[in-house]
């Protein structure tokens, strides 16, 4: 278990206020100056020993995406955006970072412009959370009141400046070139890549896009050191992370925790156990929705991390774990979530805004005991059609949960598809997807 | 993408308010001078606020005009993004988060009160044209589920009994102050939940 002196984010349940003097207290912005007086350099190779990984689902490391912004800043200057559009279902940290710790956010972007030679950065927040948003303003004006930010930031000798910009309710906007589109002023549909951001993003200008917990956690790791970052966790999967446990769960939490943490200790310590007991576990979505879910019994032993998740093919993503028990219809609750994809597709590309709609028909037949029994083999080769054809990872995204749906609960929808196709009912629906076969007999 | 139907009543005209005025200008100040159109975004909610919660067409002509952009481009934008209204709403606008992990605590049930107490149909206004509601997406409170989302304000950790008083309080234009409404401290673990679990088990 993570001792307390370890922990980054201490004022997580708002026990201690979020202020700027409480944050000093805290000792947030205690020696910024000389951390940057160390120069890119060392802030990028410190960062790289941390082996800190992304903390917004990909797990890309973070001292690699920072190196890939150009030394030297040409004709076009160079753009920091925080990615807090957060709106994975099962997550809900960054929204506590923003409340409760803006300062380690602000410093951290201070940090972050200075190590890619950005003067501006843009935090993209979600619009709804508009008194989080309210809250972060007031926390920047704070900052730009004690010359943390502004001209000569901290009095480190660079200019930075940092704006929000509200999203309005689309999810695609988390994927980070849809998210740069809607600040440029457009519908907010993925880019194709390459080039990535990092050479041609905000305004065709060199942009670095990371996620909030992954910057705020930037300057406890260079003040402490990369190397008391690494020893946390386990090897490639370094440091804490902000656990999200909700759904059928004693006590829902956040709570930060160091990588690697057994599943089940997490859920019995932290969030008191599953309601009904162990026992009486279903499944777990380990990462926010678009990771596949994980059967009880893969659950018993499993570690949480990037790797160990990957191995038993899901995720660790945004770390936003949904317990699901035997209460529950596990094949209501994945229709529900390829619901949640048919109406957050953006549009763009045919494989997902179609798939999406597909799978959910589905789902929802067979959630309610209409599915036929072919039903089963169209809803596996629906989602291979989206897996890989996609222009964003979201697209991906959509069609994971349900593959891990039909990976471990094959029989739980078998038992509900049952019925005979429509065709051979000859029952006549204009608009169901098997139509076209009535029309080739009678051709 | 969502569905979304122009209200059939629209304005003819729309200008922004002389507080509005002052605070586009702030906004614009935020993005490079050449690159005005990131500033729409912004300025739709400006309009939005300004107009009772929902935006007029004429509101998108006069804000593409601000802007130098073509309108289609604003009405683009309008009608992408899900939390632009494009028809009145509610004084009270009752957004129910009904994605998996609220549903499995109970989202369904708050919906049902909806149903029963505001309007049978979605994003229709109730009998005293005071409150509407809508079932959208995950709203990012999950720990917190289930929970709604009146206007700006996320209302927390509900149960039928509270979602009942909630949706009362509105009706009678009278709400009640947003909470967790199960007196938790934010996202905090309840310890005493915590304990009596573990006192089961031993």
């Amino acid at each position: 278990m993570l001792k307390e002196e370890d922990k980054i984010f201490k004022n997580l349940y708002n026990s201690f206020g979020w202020e700027i003097e409480k944050s000093l207290e805290r000792s947030d912005w205690s020696n910024t100056k000389e951390i940057i007086s160390k120069g890119r350099d060392w802030i990028i190779n410190e960062i790289k020993t941390s082996e800190l990984r992304g903390r917004g689902g990909a797990g890309f490391s973070t001292g690699l995406k920072w190196s890939f912004a150009p030394k030297e800043v040409g004709s076009r200057p160079h753009y920091l955006v925080i990615n807090a559009d957060e709106s994975e279902p099962g997550t809900c940290k960054d929204r506590d970072i923003i409340r409760f710790e803006p300062q380690k956010l602000i410093e951290g972007c201070l940090i972050a412009g200075y190590a890619v030679n950005a003067h501006t950065c843009y935090i993209y927040i979600r619009g709804e959370y508009f008194n989080e948003g309210n809250r972060l303003q007031e926390a920047i004006d704070q900052a730009y009141k004690k010359n943390f930010l502004g001209k000569n930031a901290c009095g480190s000798g660079w200019d930075f400046d940092i704006h929000i910009h509200y999203g309005a309710g689309a999810y695609i906007c988390g994927e980070e070139t849809a998210l740069l589109e809607s600040i440029e002023g457009n519908k907010g549909q993925p880019r194709l890549k390459p080039p990535f951001p990092a050479l041609v993003g905000l305004y065709g200008c060199p942009t670095i896009v990371n996620n909030v917990e992954t910057i705020a956690v930037v300057p406890t790791i260079l003040r402490k050191g990369g190397k008391w970052f690494a020893s946390l966790g386990k090897p490639k999967n370094t440091g804490t992370k902000i656990f999200c446990i909700s759904g059928n769960v004693n006590s829902p939490c956040n709570v930060e925790e160091e990588m690697g943490i057994p599943l089940k200790e997490l859920i019995e310590k932290h969030a008191g156990g599953v309601i009904g007991g162990w026992e009486n576990l279903q499944a777990v979505i380990p990462g926010g929705s678009s990771m596949p879910l994980l059967p009880k019994n893969v659950c018993d032993t499993i570690t949480m991390d990037f790797d160990s998740l990957i191995a038993n093919k899901s995720g660790l993503g945004t770390a936003g774990i949904v317990v699901i028990n035997k209460d529950q219809n596990i094949v209501k609750c994945m229709a529900r979530i390829a619901r949640f994809y048919k109406h957050e597709s953006c549009g763009q590309c045919t494989p997902c805004r179609e798939g999406s709609g597909w799978m959910w028909r589905i789902l929802e037949r067979a959630g309610r005991g209409e599915a036929t029994y072919n039903d089963i083999d169209l809803l596996e080769n629906v989602t291979k059609q989206i897996e890989g054809h996609t222009i964003c990872a979201f697209g991906e995204g959509s069609a994971w949960p349900v593959q891990g749906l039909l990976r471990h609960f094959r029989k739980e929808i078998e038992k509900n598809c049952v019925g005979e196709p429509t065709f051979k009912r000859k029952k006549d629906i204009p608009y169901l997807v098997d139509q076209h076969l009535l029309e080739s007999e009678n051709a | 993408m969502s569905i979304k139907k122009i209200h059939d009543q629209q304005p003819e005209t729309f200008e922004f308010s002389k507080e509005n005025l002052d605070a586009a200008e702030i906004i614009l100040k935020k993005y490079p001078r050449d690159r005005k159109k990131s500033a729409v975004m912004a300025f739709l909610y400006l309009a939005q606020r300004q107009n009772q919660n929902w935006i007029p067409l004429a509101a998108m002509k006069y804000i593409a005009k601000y802007l130098d952009m073509p309108y289609i481009k604003v009405y683009e934008v309008a009608t992408f993004y899900t939390m632009y209204n494009l028809a009145p709403v509610g004084k009270y606008f009752v957004q129910v988060c009904t994605t998996t992990p609220c549903l499995i605590r109970g989202a369904d049930k708050v919906v049902e009160i909806c149903k029963k107490k505001i309007s049978e149909e979605e994003n229709t206004l109730s009998e005293n044209k005071l409150c509407s509601w809508l079932e959208v997406e995950c709203l990012g409170a999950c720990v917190n589920a289930p929970m709604i989302q009146i206007n700006d304000d996320y209302y927390e950790d509900l149960d039928e009994k509270s979602t009942s008083e909630i949706i009362d309080s509105l009706l009678q234009d009278k709400p009640l102050k947003p909470k967790s409404f199960r007196n938790r401290i934010n996202t905090a673990p309840e310890k005493n939940k915590i304990e009596t679990t573990t006192n089961k088990n031993a």
